[in-house]
């Protein structure tokens, strides 16, 4: 089973230093002792075996470490036999691209010519703002900074238990673009209810109806509960889910608002397939 | 560890000048106001502890019941122990029981009443600081017994949310080379405006600061302190709302080091300027009392800006935190100015603008030990390269002669630290500074890094002086700090703020005040090296 020929290399294997060599290297800890010299023989066996059930054959273990009197940590390296064939990678799709701050405050710039509002919240009584903050504080989540940091985007955040008609209110006077309204108790199902409420205000609004000065700012929740699929039955723009971080609201916001040509849309996004995880 | 950067004493001078300038109003704030979680540490140090069934502490229902009466103008203390007095209740934990049910009639005594009120206060709130003392002489003796460990102290940090995780983790670092252990607090704690009680099992991205934890991590240090022969010190996070008495109570359970900057909650936690100014004062006063030294948050600054450009702010902010610092009663060995090593390592020279920096601060604050923080944000993943980078930091540290040396993780950005990253850090922190530890003594910078060093000073001085003309309020208000704009009006816990009334008495600010700064045994770790 060698790995590319004529097949423009649609399967391939790890290289060292020649192709279809299968050299890799990893590094782990097991809670064994390596003290003595008994010990030791012991562990550099665990690693070994362990080497050898993931695949590596033959492996040779490169440096053993005792840390404390429990642990070992092992480099070892190997040569795994298993091929990557490149016509199976799925990679998982975004309908917007992962924008740097510096190119979400581009985009806006130039899309916009002013800053984007975004007026954030807890509705309800849900007094969890450990979520919006996360979003919109200059201190951020995830090695990503808030909202906050963005030069181009202007924050508000109204913090907790803010009810319904003072967001609608508030979303107006500030000439809102986007609502972000975060949502963390789930008790009988408050986080759904609440969102359909708000997003059924905004509707109504006569501050946003069609023919007034204002557009209805783009409705946005996110909490640890939701499922990102349920923006429509919710009734609002976008939904995220657990693990979100301020760079992908961020980059979400400059792709419905400041995308390129044309007025800012909350109309659905176009499908665009970008690979996920591209650096934030 | 002086003059090799032959910095002008009239500039320096200059600085200091200017830094007060720009703090005396925000002090003379703090002087005539009072904010909820200050009256709530007065509770504290008395020695009301504990929380209602839902898990609100007393202090809080306490304090709020208070309010809603006679309100908190005039202190807590005098309408509470006129009431423990007149309605017969056995304690403090009874009278908030009582209160928060609504059964008690507060009002503001005067004449005898007025004045038995405030001796029982006053007799309550010196026990709370008697134990605060016996705690700091504690701190001594235990130094004593083992050993002060040789500066830089290296400080790592444990974060599971799990107290009973966190110590077994603890007291492996600490038997790893750890001389000072943080335990980070979980997200968002600084935003609550009451502190949890308890020992706690469960925190996002971090172990909340309860007395209980507290009390537990203290112990389980004390006894590897003792089993290693060498003092570890813990550490954890005076901010945020309730910064006054989380500060207490890190004084009453013998924390050794605390988060504590002037700015930080208002910048990155959009924070109430005023209150965090007025709390912070308060919680200085208590750390000095304690024997606590403080750890400021310039670092912060360069995560948000970039490292080069705003390496002045980073001065500005080290100045104004030593005015606030000493305004508040601490000594120049408690300020753990912080500053750290984030410029892109891109840019040419990178390493000699680091080192013009660290030498820079290590010269305008001799006498402080200063809190070195690693590279973050230039940690890509590639943790080969990161684990590179970490060593440099570790080597403009040893070189500048940095006091406090946080310990940079090569898997920073990337997951909470395994147990061999640490091991790892722990290896190229060992190999720095058996390899290069006295390699401070052979450096001269060349002219291009004086030059900087003396660019970054100039450049303060010019900040400092636009700040003391606008007014600090205002220069937050502008968006000079950060990137980002903080009214004086706006952010959290403003209703918490609450202007004194003539007649306003708070018994623990009038005995913290009263506190001579008292000369201890016990110094911060300086790099003076005449520490007897």
């Amino acid at each position: 089973m060698s790995g590319c020929d004529g097949e423009l290399k649609q399967v391939v294997r790890p290289y060292g230093d020649t192709t279809g060599d299968g050299r890799v290297q990893v590094s782990f800890t097991l809670p064994v002792p390596s003290v003595s010299e008994h010990d030791r023989l012991v562990a550099e066996g665990a690693a070994l075996q362990l080497a050898g059930k993931m695949g590596l054959d033959p492996a040779f273990v490169a440096h053993v470490k005792a840390i404390g009197p429990d642990f070992t940590f092992f480099i070892v390296y190997g040569r795994v036999a298993h091929l990557v064939d490149l016509s199976l990678v799925t990679v998982a799709s975004r309908e917007f691209a992962m924008l740097s701050p510096a190119e979400v405050n581009l985009r806006i710039r130039s899309a916009l010519g002013r800053k984007l509002v975004v007026v954030g919240a807890c509705i309800g009584t849900d007094a969890h703002t450990v979520g919006i903050d996360a979003i919109l504080n200059v201190k951020g989540h995830a090695g990503e900074k808030g909202l906050e940091y963005y030069r181009e985007i202007r924050v508000v955040n109204l913090g907790s238990q803010v009810p319904v008609p003072a967001l609608v209110a508030r979303a107006a006077a500030e000439r809102a673009d986007a609502v972000l309204v975060s949502q963390v108790v789930t008790q009988r199902d408050a986080h759904l209810t609440n969102a359909r409420e708000m997003a059924a205000a905004f509707r109504c609004s006569p501050e946003f109806a069609a023919g007034s000065a204002l557009r209805r700012p783009l409705l946005v929740v996110g909490g640890p509960r939701f499922s990102p699929d349920a923006a429509a039955e919710l009734g609002v723009d976008k939904v995220f889910g657990r693990g979100t971080t301020p760079g992908e609201v961020a980059s979400y916001l400059a792709h419905a608002l400041a995308s390129e040509p044309g007025p800012p849309a909350s109309a659905p996004e176009p499908a665009r397939a970008e690979p996920a995880g591209t650096s934030a | 560890m002086t003059g090799k950067l032959n910095l002008d004493p009239a500039k320096v001078r200059q600085a200091r000048d200017l830094a007060q300038r720009a703090g005396e109003p925000v002090t003379k704030l703090a002087r005539t106001h009072t904010t909820a979680s200050i009256e709530r540490a007065v509770l504290r140090l008395a020695g009301l502890d504990g929380a209602d069934a839902d898990g609100m502490p007393w202090v809080n229902l306490l304090a709020e019941a208070v309010r809603d009466s006679v309100g908190l103008e005039h202190g807590v203390a005098l309408p509470v122990w006129d009431a423990l007095a007149c309605g017969g209740y056995p304690d403090l934990k009874t009278l908030a029981g009582q209160a928060a049910a609504g059964q008690v009639k507060f009002r503001l005594p005067e004449g005898a009443e007025g004045r038995n009120a405030r001796e029982h206060a006053a007799r309550w709130v010196r026990k709370g600081l008697a134990v605060v003392d016996r705690q700091r002489a504690a701190r001594e003796a235990m130094i004593a017994a083992t050993r002060d460990p040789v500066p830089p102290w290296i400080y790592l940090i444990v974060a599971t949310g799990d107290i009973y995780e966190d110590i077994p983790q603890a007291q492996a670092a600490a038997r790893e080379g750890a001389d000072v252990i943080a335990v980070i607090r979980s997200t968002g704690q600084s935003l609550l405006d009451y502190v949890p009680e308890g020992a706690t099992r469960e925190g996002y991205a971090g172990t909340y600061a309860t007395r209980e934890n507290f009390a537990l991590m203290r112990a389980a240090l004390d006894e590897t302190s003792r089993e290693l022969g060498r003092y570890v010190r813990l550490t954890n996070y005076a901010s945020g709302l309730c910064m006054p008495e989380i500060a207490t109570l890190a004084g009453l359970e013998r924390l050794d080091m605390m988060l504590n900057d002037c700015m930080y909650g208002i910048i990155f936690r959009d924070i109430n300027p005023v209150r965090t100014f007025i709390d912070q004062r308060f919680s200085r006063m208590v750390h000095a009392r304690a024997g606590i030294v403080i750890n400021t948050g310039e670092d912060n600054y360069l995560t948000t800006a970039d490292a080069v450009d705003a390496a002045h702010t980073v001065v500005v902010s080290q100045l104004l935190n030593e005015y606030f610092a000493l305004e508040a009663g601490l000594a120049t060995w408690q300020l753990g100015l912080g500053h750290a090593f984030e410029i892109n390592p891109a840019v040419p020279d990178s390493f000699l603008l680091e080192l013009a920096h660290a030498q820079l601060v290590r010269e305008l604050f001799p006498g402080a030990p200063l809190k070195y923080m690693p590279p973050t944000k230039h940690m890509t993943g590639n943790v080969f390269g990161g684990y590179l980078l970490d060593a440099f930091f570790n080597l403009a540290g040893f070189m500048t002669g940095q006091s406090i040396l946080l310990v940079g993780m090569m898997t920073e950005g990337i997951h909470t630290p395994f147990l061999a990253d640490r091991d790892l850090a722990l290896e190229n922190v060992r190999y720095v500074r058996d390899a290069a530890g006295r390699l401070g003594l052979s450096f001269t910078p060349d002219e291009f890094v004086v030059s900087r060093a003396h660019q970054v000073l100039d450049e303060a001085v010019g900040l400092l002086r636009r700040i003391g003309d606008e007014g600090l309020l205002n220069a937050i208000g502008d968006g000079t700090f950060g990137v980002t704009k903080r009214p004086a009006d706006a952010g959290r816990g403003l209703d918490g703020v609450i202007e004194r009334a003539d007649g306003y008495w708070n018994p623990a600010i009038e005995m913290l005040e009263g506190t001579s700064p008292r000369a201890s045994a016990v110094a911060g770790p300086n790099t003076e090296g005449d520490r007897s």
